[in-house]
């Protein structure tokens, strides 16, 4: 269990975390997700201690993290697989972990065998290591002392798709044991396949927080059309909502007359569908927004706290109502 | 999704039925009784994280290199008449002064510059048992390499002055070598104030040799020319003070107050400033 209450952290006039408040319950994988820069990173270092906060409190298994007795036993972290004495072999790194949390020698062996990293890999200098071969080392150090936390910084960075999926199975079976896990990752789709519960962090605020079923309920239906004036104007008298979205247009063998514009709609097809037939608008795109997964609810949500503005459209919602009076007075 | 637990399919040389790290049931919840970390182990693993590497296996090694380098430059060059032991101890001291430091120095700045903090101190969080084990570690490597320095000077001075054919002069007692441990301690530990304060491993070790190397030259310089310099220069310089007491030993009542109070203020209190800091700091 990890609780994260209202912590604030400033640089100077700067926030990089805003009153951020989550939780990750124990027995399952909270997925922290956020675009680079976001402050997923400093949230997790104020979490194990490594920055302290301006405001606000983090406790994991109910206590602060320097008030562990041996953290490493409790709370296994990765925070960045590269962060590693380059000159020390992947073995001695974790032979130095075991040593200070008491541990046999055998984990060691147990560890690297676990993570598929093989004897003559295992003497090798960190500095000689891929990406991958550091994440797997990374997660190694983490999962060392059989913690009841895992707390992983973008740990599917640098694996392969093989690495990928064992790491999911991994995590997966540690929070069926009743770990929690919390992991971050800016790659949706990774996180959409392991994750349990969805903590999205847009510009150091929390833009969204809940499981992912009941995120994922909230994407509706995708519709895509060239008459998009129209069609607002029909689901405003309708009374139902949507949302501008940025989701490019796929396989569109009418580029020439223009993608259309795509909006996601809090109703189901049948409705929107039926909705258009009456308002006699031709739909390019009807589908269910599940299909376009959490990516889009992802840019939905960090749409104005994002760095890269490729939506034409102006990010962020509104509702139909207030969508057709601003049509009414133009 | 599967839900199979810690097996790795995408690994064919593991055994897929029983995940390797628990032979426990699926179901029964990961948990441990917390228990603490004694200092003695910390110690332990700060002294070992100094030498795991290659560069700090070379350091160790240096300082027995460096003894032995020495103790066959004074039987090569110096005056056959100048065979005493002190003349041999007091040679192997001088490049001991500056591997020492730069141990102390790494073994601070490497959790910044290589960024094992972020394991480091998340492994141990309380990062002042962390710095008190790195200092603990420090002198008991200055403490061996007084023992390297007079194992390698008594046998120098039984090899030199048997090739010379003169006697041999043991000028040495237990309290000299105390006064040497004592000026090596303290200079390592100007070296591991520096590597807390700068926590960037070339910044502090450029800035040990300034210390050692070109303030004492300037200063000297100074006590040269001005003659107040000169008369307060031990109330001053804690450099030379340090290698009053590495080089003679014996100091005066006067000077051990002088040593005391240089020390105090430009050890004691920079290193103070550093720990604060550095239990402060962010760690990345």
């Amino acid at each position: 269990m990890i609780t994260v209450e209202s912590v604030t952290k400033r640089y100077g006039k700067y926030s990089a975390v805003n009153d951020v408040t989550f939780t990750a319950q124990p027995g399952r994988v909270t997925g922290f997700l956020g675009p680079n820069g976001a402050g997923k990173s400093t949230t997790m270092r104020i979490i194990v201690g490594l920055t302290p906060p301006t405001h606000g409190t983090a406790h994991v298994l109910g206590r602060r993290f320097i008030d562990l007795p041996n953290p490493g036993l409790e709370v296994g972290v990765l925070l960045d697989a590269s962060a590693q004495h380059a000159g020390r072999t992947g073995r001695e790194v974790l032979t130095l972990a075991t040593k200070i949390m008491g541990l046999p020698p055998r984990r060691v062996e147990e560890m690297l065998e676990l993570v598929s990293l093989t004897d003559d890999e295992a003497t090798r200098h960190v500095r000689d290591y891929s990406l991958g071969m550091r994440q797997r080392l990374g997660i190694a150090h983490a999962l060392l002392g059989e913690p009841e936390v895992l707390i992983l910084d973008e740990p599917a960075n640098g694996l392969d798709p093989a690495g990928i999926r064992w790491m999911r199975n991994l995590l997966r079976g540690y929070a069926d044991r009743g770990a929690t896990v919390l992991l971050s990752s800016h790659l949706l789709h990774e996180i959409e396949v392991v994750a349990d519960d969805l903590v999205v962090i847009g510009n150091g605020r929390i833009v969204a927080d809940g499981s992912k079923a009941q995120l994922l309920t909230r994407a509706g239906t995708l519709v895509r059309t060239r008459h998009p004036d129209q069609l607002t104007t029909a689901l405003a008298i309708s009374g139902v909502t949507y949302t501008e979205t940025g989701v490019p247009s796929t396989g569109d063998q009418l580029a020439d007359r223009g993608p259309g514009r795509t909006l996601r709609v809090e109703a189901d097809p049948e409705l929107v569908g039926h909705i258009a037939h009456r308002a006699d608008v031709a739909l390019i795109e009807l589908r269910d927004a599940e299909g376009a997964g959490l990516e889009e609810m992802f840019l939905q949500l960090t749409a104005d706290t994002q760095r890269e503005h490729h939506h034409p459209s102006r990010p962020g919602a509104h509702t139909g109502a207030t969508d057709s009076q601003e049509e009414a007075a133009a | 999704m599967s839900t199979t637990p810690v097996t790795s399919c995408a690994e064919p040389r593991h055994h897929p039925s029983r995940p390797p790290n628990r032979p426990r049931v699926d179901n029964e919840p990961v948990t441990h009784p917390p228990r603490g970390i004694p200092l003695r182990r910390v110690v332990t693993v700060e002294l070992r994280k100094s030498f795991d590497t290659r560069a700090g296996l070379w350091l160790l090694a240096s300082i027995g290199i460096a003894a032995v380098l020495t103790t066959g430059a004074v039987i090569a060059w110096a005056p056959q008449t100048e065979f005493t032991y002190s003349r041999f101890t007091l040679a192997i001291g001088v490049p001991m002064t500056v591997i020492l430091p730069i141990i102390a120095v790494l073994s601070v700045t490497a959790e910044w510059s290589q960024r094992t903090g972020l394991t480091t101190f998340t492994l141990l969080p309380h990062r002042g048992r962390v710095l008190l084990a790195k200092g603990i570690g420090a002198v008991l490597v200055a403490v061996a390499a007084t023992g390297v320095a007079f194992a390698a000077g008594a046998l120098g001075n039984i090899v030199g002055t048997a090739m010379a054919g003169i006697d041999t002069v043991w000028d040495q007692n237990l309290i000299d070598v105390g006064y040497f441990a004592l000026g090596n301690i303290l200079l390592l530990l100007v070296g591991f104030t520096l590597g807390a304060l700068i926590r960037n491993s070339p910044g502090a070790i450029v800035a040990y040799m300034v210390y050692a190397f070109v303030v004492p030259g300037l200063l000297a310089f100074l006590a040269f020319n001005q003659a107040w310099f000169r008369d307060a220069r031990g109330w001053l310089d804690p450099k030379y003070n340090q290698d009053l007491l590495l080089q003679a030993g014996d100091l005066t009542g006067e000077q051990w107050i002088q040593l005391a109070t240089t020390t105090a203020v430009w050890l004691a209190l920079p290193l103070t400033v550093a720990v604060v800091n550095l239990l402060r700091a962010e760690v990345k």
